[in-house]
């Protein structure tokens, strides 16, 4: 490509086009799902203006902990954080569904409780704080919903490690008689 | 209410103040036992009470505190993870050839769509197509699998409610669509059959002439359930206007499937965002209108009459050919080829050891299973294993309706309610 035209791509905004956004918050495309990226801040804003906008279910709320996985692509203006918090929304009028992926950092994993937008993520977020550690504010009831109430740590973070039995595999045994 | 409706409308304020009051308890076991009401004052006349994880009617190990004034039930706390053995830290552990194996144990009345999500999902991150005949047998064996599963629902359902011949008459049509599951995938339940890239093995000779076979014996066999039960005085007055629930509150509460119809709102995702090939067949959704026990227990009734439908037209219409992709990063070679390719020596030694690699990405993908939305969430690092596997259980969310349904009811409607609820323990606490 020629000077002159890469001069005229920077001045016109084309070769660095304004980053798509959708209710406030950055978008990407995932295998042609759509998924939103706010921050901690406006995470619940966001999903209000999803709620408004026809999002009548939130389908689902998960963490993923990032800490050995260097392939996560995010846009630019989004910090990678340890942890993830993802939730899922539908819209039953549009067909549509929607992705909300917030970053949660690993020295202050809380962020904010969407029971007050969908009080059916009450027992998704409890499983996430059980798995991950992550706290939700204004959660009417933090505790843990899988593991006993005395477990030590949170079993989906990666460095918590899998427990083993080692297996002596031996001959067959003799035939019954 | 429509889609339409509720968009409109919201789900508004009324679901939202009964959901946040009232029917929930929310107290660890401390400080049940101390018997203070919800503003912390001693209470007499309330009692706590425990139901189960042993108990006949809590189909498996789902616990209940009940918050009793006599016989009434105020507030209510599921308590669940008895039977939770990490099976989303497992999968992190298992290759995605393996990790059926796995899915498959979740819902394990119907293990068939757990393995559907998760190939489905997997496939999309390696972008492949399969082709049109593991497309047909997938539906196939996922309607019958419906059938079984919601044979399973008539059966169980009746036994809570004391109709023990019931329970007899669907275990027995039940079992005859296990064994037509034992002659294709070799397995009763858990049946690793759907895997990335097609079906496990092709269906065996006959298939068509058993599949038939039981289909045309279904409908008698449902009319004998109808007679038994649906007409019947007793089976009315315990399931009508018990456990009411409304779409507002279903919407709130993330509820799928026969719970979200049996209170009149029209979704399915087979029909609604369609999968597989269900664009192609006819069918209908079926939808009730009060939201009680009743509209549950004949929604699942009719859908398995919706469902031999399905499989009828499905014998029509399945398609010749592979019936798993041909794409040789996948699907191992030929058991033939091992001897005569040293390629294709290596090819099977790397799949069956290493495993393939799934390009790195994010995905979720939805089935409507017989409980509903069953969808598989899969973050790959470009490895052999999935890097994180989430599995959207819809018995897990569905759960939380129960205290909502049980608010001021009898205790003896619990158990009516838990039953048409329907849900799996295994898939609840993976």
């Amino acid at each position: 490509m020629a000077e002159e035209e890469l001069v005229e791509l920077v001045e016109t905004g084309a070769a660095n086009p304004e980053p798509e956004t959708a209710y406030g918050a950055l978008v990407s495309w995932s295998l042609d799902q759509q998924v939103l990226h706010p921050d901690r801040p406006t995470y619940v804003a966001v999903v209000e203006a999803l709620k408004a906008d026809g999002f009548v279910m939130c389908i689902d709320v998960w963490a993923v902990d990032y800490l050995t996985n260097d392939t996560r692509v995010l846009p630019d203006g989004v910090r990678p954080e340890r942890y993830e918090v993802v939730a899922s929304f539908i819209n039953h009028v549009a067909h549509t569904r929607m992705r909300v992926r917030v970053q949660v950092p690993a020295e202050d994993p809380t962020i904010a409780s969407l029971f007050d937008v969908y009080p059916g993520a009450e027992a998704m977020e409890r499983e996430a704080f059980d798995m991950f550690g992550i706290t939700f504010e204004n959660h009417p009831d933090m505790c843990r919903i899988l593991m006993p109430d005395d477990w030590e740590g949170h079993p989906l973070r990666k460095d918590y490690a899998i427990g083993s039995i080692p297996v002596q595999f031996k001959a067959s045994p003799a035939e019954r008689s | 209410m429509t889609a339409v409706e509720a968009q409109i409308t919201g789900w508004g304020d009324d679901a939202k103040v009964r959901l946040r009051d009232g029917a929930v308890l929310r107290m660890t076991e401390a400080e049940a036992a101390k018997g203070l009401d919800n503003q912390g004052n001693p209470d007499d006349q309330r009692t706590l009470m425990n139901m189960g994880p042993q108990h006949p009617s809590t189909h498996g190990v789902l616990r209940l505190m009940l918050e009793m004034e006599a016989e009434t039930v105020l507030r209510s706390k599921p308590v669940i993870g008895y039977l939770h053995t990490g099976m989303e830290k497992t999968a992190e552990n298992l290759t995605y050839l393996q990790g059926g194996t796995n899915v498959t144990r979740m819902d394990y009345v119907s293990p068939l769509f757990n393995e559907l999500a998760f190939s489905l999902a997997t496939e999309k991150l390696l972008g492949i197509e399969v082709p049109e005949r593991a497309v047909y047998i997938r539906m196939l064996m996922c309607e019958l699998n419906r059938i079984s599963s919601h044979l399973l629902f008539q059966a169980t359902n009746g036994m809570d409610m004391g109709a023990v011949g019931a329970m007899i008459y669907g275990w027995r049509m039940r079992e005859e669509t296990l064994r037509l599951f034992e002659k294709i995938t070799g397995l009763r339940m858990n049946h690793n059959y759907i895997r990335p890239g097609g079906v496990a093995a092709d269906l065996p000779d006959g298939w068509r002439d058993d599949t038939l076979k039981l289909i045309d014996s279904l409908p008698s066999g449902l009319d004998e359930l109808d007679a038994l039960l649906t007409g019947q005085p007793i089976w009315r007055d315990r399931l009508q206007g018990v456990g009411v629930i409304n779409a507002n509150e279903c919407l709130a509460l993330g509820v799928t499937g026969p719970i979200l119809r049996s209170a009149g709102y029209d979704w399915d995702l087979r029909r609604d965002e369609p999968y597989l090939a269900y664009d192609k067949l006819d069918f209908d959704v079926l939808v009730g209108s009060y939201g009680d026990c009743f509209d549950r227990y004949s929604i699942r009734l009719n859908e398995i009459r919706e469902s031999v439908k399905l499989v009828r037209q499905i014998l029509e219409v399945m398609p010749s050919g592979d019936y798993r992709t041909q794409n040789k990063k996948v699907t191992p070679p030929p058991r033939g080829r091992i001897d005569q390719s040293m390629e294709a020596l290596i090819h099977h030694f790397k799949i069956f050891t290493e495993g393939f690699h799934v390009p790195a990405g994010e995905v979720y993908v939805p089935v409507e299973s017989p409980r509903g939305e069953l969808g598989c969430y899969i973050v790959s690092d470009g490895g052999p294993k999935p890097y994180r596997m989430r599995m959207r259980g819809p018995s897990f969310v569905n759960l939380q309706v129960l205290p909502h349904m049980m608010h001021n009811t009898l205790l003896a409607d619990t158990v009516a309610i838990v039953s048409s609820v329907d849900p799996i323990m295994g898939e609840v606490d993976r």
